[in-house]
């Protein structure tokens, strides 16, 4: 095994029997980089020179015997995290040479633990996407089939992960961001509750739903990174002031006695026959594991993706009003005056997507169709979370598909939005809810694609899903595949 | 039809988007598809149900008054693509 | 045709916070361009508000101060619109529900007390300031005032002229200013006045199509540009024209009002709840809190002063408009226990060298101690009141103590019964004629007399001794 392939706690564990130095992982992340990257793209922005100095530096403080959680160990961002002095451009043509004067926390946070940034990773215009086909610097390619998306809007973070070109990364979920391309990548990928991780600094695309969240190769990572994430932040009003558990004490805990719900509405027509069963085979696994799956019913999921399609474009459309050329990032050149550099720039800066979004989000808040659309969607997210708070009466953790396909071919849904926004029907309702949700790989489709699917726990219960997904790759016992690259 | 072209071009006007006849074309059709979807929510009687603007219910969240540091003039204008000595420079705002 | 004028005011008062409302930024007055920012409040990617508490609190007490019911919950919500000093491309401001609502202030007209309502009182953030090139087509834009908290006052459509308008604005800003939440610097922009105006024939229920009026940045101009307006409107309706809903720029320098086309398109706002913010639940005990700590009112000062000093209700106003006044006013009159008297003073000459000087009371030289001193040496009789304007003039000019002027200038009054007696023994026997006519019952000579005896101290004796000695004397030995 290369030392790129390997998980964070492998890692620690050579590093603090001084089996390897920081120097040496991070070069062998940067050659699997110059091997392959041509090919995935999931970078924006290599940070070599950066990561090798700080990684001298780690192994000064190996050498001290200061140790810390991530010391040596190689993290790639999603290039929606502001990183002070770096350019972060959110996928977009409008902050392509944006140099932010300030790092987001969950960033100060991974530097305080000793993190190596390799670099900033590719992603869907203002996150906006479920392929990662929407970037202003070109696709990211699926690392398990070259042809395929790697899903999005975090692709960038899950191929790297996926490809060893990092060791675990960063990502932001508003519908299944996170948790969908961790999917299609065969990786673990966990959005936390609403609140649990700082979004200072974590560019917006919709507000109420933007959630910071971990990419990594196996669950006990998830845990680590889970540690250093987690916590109030008072510089962002919606965090939430909780006490945060050691997640990694739930790496190994068995299941016993618990219910796993398994909602009805989730296993619909249009699922993929390969995906169904391999999500009933985990069943049976976590049955065999102690669990106890029982039926539930979420009645209101049908009604998600329109909720979504109504709340995450409203918010975007007043979140990008600031990209209007006057502060940072493009200008259009020669306007004539105020209104033209304002409708030039944002028609330069935009791709379709991101112009889509803000059309339909300005049209369902305009005069005469707020409440129509926008009161009428924050009506239905009501329902939809009381949905979860009843069902999470009646069981422990709930059990669905995280993408009713794997990964889908380059350029098959850029045509057809609506399509595009459907593949993301099973992540949707955890942001719409704010309730946490991972997602583990479960297998592969007979073509040697990743299938994924997801926990979903009550708001901060992150240790359940923790403990669930752990206790389900430990008895599971699927075979350790890599892509062939 | 939910949109008309009309609307579609005083939306881009409001949201500040050049689109062409081509996009404007496009748009309009693209939407009326993804609105005739959001549609299905009008299946559903919310009459009483309180909207939900937030995913958790944090309240009174606030800072104290105290002085931070300011960034400064030169840091806060270095991303400006345009800035005259101390200001941004925009076309002649009238009003 | 008889037409009523109808008058609603918005009022934009910033508040005297340390920092900005969402972000530490200093909100002082007068930095180098675009110093007192942060990436919060110039609105770059991916950063957050954090509203100030103060903020909450200031407002709340503007809002108990005029009568207003303060909601159990209130949000922020977004106002959305594309403006080179608004770098979110939306404003933080309060919509369906705000922090206070459905109160009043009383406004004094033609001796009767009269209720202005107060539609609601809501927390938002401030814009930057916007510089225009005068030679060529750019602005240049400052964000130093950006998210400089601001409560804006909405009135209800009650004032019925301009002058109660004024009075409005008078009253309201006294309050402010007694809160010491809001400086009240008209000029600087911490007072800011919205008006909107229409008119109807007298007697008719509804109202009349309304223009708003922006840029009245003082009492006066504000009176000046609705009185335009209305004229303005009057003359529209008398001539077979109508009055167009929009907005209009007041031109102090033309004395017109004038239509700003360029703001009309750009009202559809799309407010919605500001996902970034959480509510804002304010308890009794909080709302007690900030009524326990309320000041004296302007009103109830007024009130008291009447009642207390027995000073009209004229002098009452004159000395509450102004808290600092107020409270000079009662310093003097603790000390000199003559409230009219001292209320005399102050709005006479005290007022008048400060207006001259267009200085505050704070700034008066004129120590409160120092005017009560005086006022008690004029009651003493050392000086008199034509000496003491002489005084007063030189201890506004030069700060000195009376004492110390009086002393210097040798102001002091001759009351020595046996010195008088001498001078006018002597004047007596140098105008023999004059006696003798004013014996014979030409009284007015009386006066001649009295100015003689002046003349001869140099003005410096005790003019009821004089008076008296000269009456007794005149009349010759009984």
């Amino acid at each position: 095994m290369e030392l790129n392939q390997l998980t964070i706690h492998e890692l620690q564990e050579k590093i603090k029997n001084g089996e390897v130095s920081a120097l040496q992982i991070t070069e062998s992340v940067f050659s699997r980089i110059d091997a392959v990257e041509e090919r995935v793209h999931c970078y924006i922005r290599l940070m070599k020179e950066e990561a090798l100095h700080a990684a001298s530096k780690a192994d000064d403080d190996i050498k001290k015997g200061d140790i810390k959680p991530l010391t040596g160990i190689p993290i790639a961002l999603k290039d929606i995290v502001c990183t002070k002095g770096i350019v972060t451009t959110c996928g977009s043509h409008i902050l392509h040479n944006f140099v932010p004067p300030y790092s987001a926390t969950v960033v100060e946070k991974l530097t305080a633990a000793g993190a190596i940034y390799v670099g900033k990773t590719n992603m869907d215009e203002f996150a906006m996407g479920s392929s990662t086909e929407t970037s202003w610097f070109g696709p990211t390619r699926n690392p398990w089939d070259l042809e395929r998306i790697p899903g999005g809007s975090s692709g960038g973070s899950a191929t790297a992960v996926a490809a060893d070109e990092c060791i675990a990364s960063i990502g932001s979920d508003t519908g299944g961001s996170i948790r969908q391309p961790a999917a299609l990548c065969g990786i673990v990928g966990m959005k936390p509750t609403y609140g649990r991780v700082s979004r200072f600094g974590l560019i917006a695309f919709a507000s109420s739903l933007d959630q910071i969240g971990p990419f990594t190769k196996d669950v006990e990572d998830c845990a680590i990174m889970m540690n250093i994430l987690a916590g109030y932040d008072p510089k962002e009003s919606t965090s939430v002031n909780a006490e945060v558990p050691d997640y990694r004490q739930f790496i190994g805990r068995d299941i016993k006695g618990w219910k796993i719900g398994i909602p009805k509405e989730y296993f619909i027509e249009g699922i993929d026959p390969e995906v169904t069963a391999a999500i009933k085979k985990a069943i049976t696994v976590i049955e065999q594991g102690g669990g106890q799956c029982v039926n539930i019913t979420l009645p209101h999921t049908q009604y998600c993706v329109a909720t979504y399609y109504i709340i995450a474009p409203a918010e975007a459309s007043s979140n990008l009003a600031r990209y209007d050329g006057v502060r940072y990032g493009l200008r259009a050149a020669d306007v004539r005056d105020l209104l033209e550099m304002y409708r030039t720039t944002r028609m330069e800066g935009f791709g379709a997507e991101v112009k889509r979004r803000i059309m339909i989000g300005t049209y369902a808040l305009s005069a005469g169709y707020y409440d129509a659309y926008y009161k009428k969607a924050s009506q239905v997210r009501a329902l939809i979370k009381r949905d979860f708070d009843e069902a999470f009466k009646t069981c422990d953790v709930i059990l669905t598909p995280t993408s009713p396909t794997p990964a889908f071919k380059i350029g098959e849904k850029t045509d057809d939005p609506l399509q595009m926004y459907l593949s993301d029907i099973f992540t949707i309702s955890t942001n719409l809810a704010g309730i946490p949700g991972i997602s583990i790989p479960c297998g592969f489709t007979s073509g040697g694609l990743p299938i994924g699917m997801q926990f979903l726990a009550g708001h901060f219960e992150e240790g359940k899903l923790i403990q669930i997904a752990s206790a389900y790759e430990k008895n599971a016992k699927n075979e350790k595949r890599r892509p062939a690259l | 039809m939910k949109i008309s072209s009309q609307e579609v071009e005083y939306v881009a006007h409001l949201a500040r988007l050049e689109i062409n006849e081509k996009e404007k074309e496009k748009f309009t059709s693209q939407l009326n598809d993804i609105l005739l979807y959001i549609d299905k929510l009008n299946e559903l009687d919310t009459k009483g149900v309180e909207p939900m603007s937030h995913a958790i219910a944090v309240t009174n969240a606030f800072r104290e008054d105290k002085t931070s540091t300011s960034i400064g003039t030169e840091q806060t204008l270095t991303n400006a693509p345009d800035a005259r000595g101390e200001f941004f420079r925009v076309p002649k705002v009238i009003e | 045709m008889d037409f009523e004028t109808v008058i609603g005011l918005e009022v934009h008062a910033q508040l005297l916070t340390d920092t900005k409302i969402f972000c530490g930024c200093s909100t002082k007055f007068g930095g180098a361009p675009n110093s007192h920012t942060c990436p919060v409040c110039l609105g770059m990617p991916g950063v957050l508000p954090v509203l100030n508490k103060k903020v909450v609190e200031y407002a709340m007490k503007m809002a108990l101060a005029t009568n207003c019911e303060i909601n159990k919950s209130c949000e922020f919500a977004r106002k959305n619109y594309f403006y080179p000093d608004l770098p979110k491309g939306y404003q933080i401001s309060q919509y369906a529900f705000p922090l206070a609502e459905h109160g009043h202030v009383l406004l004094d007209v033609n001796g009767e007390q009269k209720k202005i309502g107060i539609t609601r009182i809501h927390m938002e953030e401030d814009a930057g300031k916007l510089l225009h090139d005068e030679h060529n087509p750019v602005s240049y834009v400052d964000l130093n005032r950006t998210g400089v908290p601001l409560i804006e006052i909405v009135s209800e459509p009650d004032m019925r002229s301009p002058e109660e308008a004024a009075d409005y604005l008078r009253r309201l800003h006294e309050i402010l200013v007694y809160l010491e939440i809001c400086d009240g610097n008209m000029e600087e922009g911490s007072f800011r006045c919205d008006a909107n105006v229409s008119i109807r024939p007298r007697g008719q229920k509804e109202y009349g199509t309304r223009t708003e009026l922006k840029n009245m940045n003082s009492f006066r101009n504000g009176q000046r540009a609705l009185e335009y307006e209305i004229k303005r409107q009057q003359y529209l309706v008398e001539n077979g024209g109508t009055v167009v809903q929009e907005t209009r720029l007041w031109d102090d320098a033309q004395g017109v009002t004038n239509s700003m086309r360029s703001k009309e398109e750009a009202h559809d706002y799309r407010y919605f709840p500001d996902p970034d913010l959480v509510p804002i639940l304010v308890d009794q005990p909080w709302v007690d809190k900030n009524k326990k700590d309320l000041p004296e009112l302007p009103l109830a000062k007024r009130e008291r002063f009447v009642k207390d000093y027995q000073i009209p209700a004229y002098d009452a106003g004159v000395l509450t408009a102004d808290k600092a006044l107020a409270i000079y006013y009662e310093e003097v009159v603790k000390i000199c226990s003559k409230p009219k008297v001292a209320s005399n003073w102050i709005m006479g000459d005290v007022m008048r060298f400060l207006n001259e000087d267009k200085r505050s009371i704070r700034e008066c030289p004129v120590k409160a101690e120092s005017l009560a001193e005086m006022i008690n040496l004029i009651d003493e009789g050392a000086i008199s009141g034509k000496m003491a304007k002489e005084v007063v003039e030189d201890m506004y000019k030069t700060g000195k103590s009376p004492q110390d002027i009086i002393k210097e200038k040798g102001l002091v009054q001759i009351t020595d019964e046996g010195e008088l007696i001498k001078t006018i023994t002597a004047i007596i026997e140098a105008n023999p004629a004059q006696l003798k006519d004013y014996r014979d019952g030409k009284e007015k000579l009386f006066g001649f007399f009295v100015g003689q005896v002046m003349k001869a101290t140099q003005g410096k004796a005790n003019p009821q001794l004089v008076n008296e000695l000269l009456k007794k004397m005149l009349a010759g030995p009984s």
